[in-house]
């Protein structure tokens, strides 16, 4: 790396400091209102703007009411609909996307092209327009309302995403490696299982981040394709939150659902960060 | 351990060209082949197919009796040395050597026991549970032979496996292999395009042109016999000078000097309707008049324009007034050529280290008449002396 002037990094400085705090002022600002009794939520003290940031009477009672009637409390339910629904999705498109982006950057096949635009077109298209055709069709076929309902959309929006990712892994993962396990005695599956999956984990594991954050963010159609919380998922089931009254919003109760629902994406993409080591392939070839 | 046959091998492209036509090879078994020529001239895709990584468009190809043509890679029991060595990253050197036997379902104890036996002769026995990355280029050599060594293939098939390692390094390697090949006696095909390499290593040598097999024959025939310009440029270092002749009675009239032909030499040229013809001498058959005594052959005088200093031997550089013209040759220089200093019309001479040859000064040289090539300007081919066998 070529060495900085002092002149510059303290422009890189203030420029990373800016960024932080634009990018983390909100959830801090969100971990703030979850910390707060509903009576301080809406009131402006006169403590001026930190006195704002940092609630005098911080309190975990929000938290504790998300969670306390159990499973038919407003959130552990959609908390765990969240997950498996997110994670089963993940994982059937990593499966799928794997194949499809091997086929596409090993093999010549007809409808290469048409496939990959396929994929593209299908990522581009504007997901509202899906969902009310979407409601008839699951009400007619049963999937209304179900983890299978949700998960099929959220496979068929991030695939292409999926796809497009590990296709540009698999493209720098040397062609003579698996040739090597093949002249080896490796089947062409063993060839891609024990060779290719291993050296391609990073490109999996940002696939993985990516159809994840899409499936555990979505809110639209967790919102049209849900009734009830045997799969409304936690986006949707923010918005049936209750306040005390009618005419309270239940502020607080959302914020610390909010911040909750963020954990586990801060886990997932912690946990495979590591994962995601660059160079890998380093040393397979002539370096 | 078995033999090899390729039976009129052709690999046609979907677009119609051909990259080996029609090749016809008997590798015995425990033979050390070697497949040369410029790049481009089909060897890797012949080799290729040897291996299952291409199909074969035509012919057929049979390993010991059974014939292969359609069996996967993995059903040939043949072990391939890649030119990038293929090495698998994130195993380490044990697990790379492993791969083979792991695959063929070996139980542990025996893939211990091989793969501590390839470590010992390859000399990785410290390396064996450290990554590939943190190898140098050698070692990352030796252990893909190792990876093609446990095995005990039907035959090790080798792509420029020392192409990427630097000149030192490649001679030491290349001991290696011939050693290594030596002691196994496992039948292996060696693809390469240095025709050092090719000379010192194989029991007999392939030369491609153009998808074509040239010539095959033990490094020596090829040297001294070579059926056309081809071969005869690509096979010696430096390569062999060509020139036109013309040719009155026993007299071969070169641009320099003229000499008088041997009688073999004399009756192979009379049964050949003769077109236009050209002769070849290779550098190491000139010398300083003076090293030379009274040794038969014709003595001329030249101006030395190049010399280069060896140590042990002189190369000098001298111009011929006349030009050559050959579709082979100038194949060979498009692809070798870079490795010569000679340019066009330009004759190298090899001469002893005693030689008081010096730059821009002139020179009495010697010839051996009876290591002249006579080549049909036409067809390429080289017009054999009578009685050579």
């Amino acid at each position: 790396m070529e060495t900085r002037s002092p002149q510059e990094r303290i422009i890189w400085l203030l420029g990373l400091i800016v960024v932080i705090f634009y990018a983390l002022f909100p959830v801090l600002w969100i971990i703030s209102l979850s910390l707060k009794t509903p009576a301080t939520v809406t009131v402006k003290p006169d403590e001026g703007f930190w006195g704002t940031l940092v609630p005098s009477d911080a309190t975990f009672k929000n938290y504790e009411a998300l969670f306390k009637d159990g499973l038919d409390g407003p959130f552990l339910k959609p908390l765990i609909n969240s997950i498996g629904i997110a994670l089963i999705a993940t994982l059937i498109a990593i499966v799928l996307a794997s194949f499809a982006a091997y086929a596409i950057a090993r093999l010549e096949f007809p409808g290469k092209t048409l496939v990959l635009g396929g994929a593209l077109a299908i990522a581009m298209f504007p997901p509202i327009s899906t969902v009310g055709p979407l409601f008839d069709m699951w009400r007619s076929l049963g999937l209304y309302d179900t983890w299978p309902g949700l998960i099929i959309p959220y496979l068929s929006f991030s695939l292409p995403l999926a796809i497009y990712t590990l296709v540009a892994f698999f493209r720098e993962i040397p062609w003579d490696l698996e040739q090597a396990a093949q002249v080896d005695g490796a089947t062409p599956f063993q060839a891609f299982r024990k060779v290719i999956v291993p050296l391609a984990t990073p490109g999996m594991f940002t696939a993985a981040i990516l159809v994840f954050i899409f499936a555990w963010n979505d809110f639209l159609f967790a919102i049209s394709l849900t009734s009830s919380d045997a799969s409304r998922t936690v986006p949707a089931a923010l918005a049936f939150f209750t306040g005390d009254s009618q005419f309270t919003q239940p502020f607080a109760n959302i914020a610390a659902a909010a911040v909750i629902v963020t954990i586990p994406i801060i886990v997932f993409v912690l946990i495979f960060q590591r994962r995601i080591v660059a160079g890998l392939t380093s040393g397979a070839v002539k370096g | 351990m078995s033999e090899i046959t390729l039976d009129k091998i052709t690999k046609r492209f979907p677009d119609g060209t051909e990259a080996v036509k029609q090749l016809d090879l008997d590798i015995e078994d425990g033979e050390f082949l070697i497949l040369v020529g410029p790049s481009g001239c089909g060897k890797s895709t012949a080799l290729r197919m040897i291996a299952g990584l291409e199909d074969i468009s035509d012919g057929e190809l049979r390993i010991g009796e059974d014939v292969v043509n359609g069996k996967a890679p993995k059903d040939r029991d043949i072990a391939m040395v890649f030119q990038n060595y293929a090495l698998y990253p994130h195993m380490t050197v044990r697990e790379n050597m492993a791969f083979p036997l792991k695959m063929a379902k070996v139980d542990q104890e025996t893939i211990d026991h091989q793969v501590e036996e390839a470590a010992k002769i390859l000399d990785l026995t410290e390396h064996l549970d450290r990554k590939p990355s943190n190898l140098s280029g050698g070692q990352r050599q030796r252990v893909a032979m190792g990876r093609a060594i446990v095995r005990e293939p039907k035959a090790f098939l080798m792509d420029e496996p020392l192409s990427n390692l630097d000149a030192k390094l490649r001679v030491q390697m290349r001991a290696e292999v011939s050693r290594i090949q030596n002691r196994l006696e496992t039948t292996t095909v060696y693809v390469t395009h240095d025709q050092t390499e090719a000379m010192t290593l194989g029991d007999r040598v392939a030369v491609m042109r153009k998808g074509e097999l040239q010539q095959v024959g033990s490094p020596q025939e090829l040297y001294e016999r070579p059926v056309n310009l081809f071969v005869a440029g690509f096979i010696g270092s430096p390569s062999m000078n060509f020139m036109p002749v013309e040719l009155s009675g026993r007299t071969a009239k070169l641009p320099f000097c003229e000499v008088e032909i041997t009688e073999a030499m004399a009756q192979g040229l009379e049964s050949h309707s003769a077109g236009s013809l050209m002769v070849g001498v290779r550098p190491e058959h000139f010398e300083d008049a003076k090293l030379v005594g009274d040794q038969p052959g014709p003595t001329f005088e030249v101006e030395v324009s190049i010399l280069e200093s060896m140590g042990s031997e002189l190369y000098i550089y001298f111009d011929m007034d006349a030009e050559v013209r050959a579709e082979q040759l100038d194949e060979l220089a498009a692809d070798v050529g870079s490795e010569s200093t000679a340019e066009e019309g330009q004759v190298v001479a090899r001469l002893d280290a005693t030689s008081e040859a010096r730059r821009g000064e002139r020179l009495e040289l010697w010839m051996d008449p009876e290591k002249l090539h006579f080549f049909d300007l036409d067809s390429g081919e080289r017009i054999a002396p009578a009685g050579e066998g």
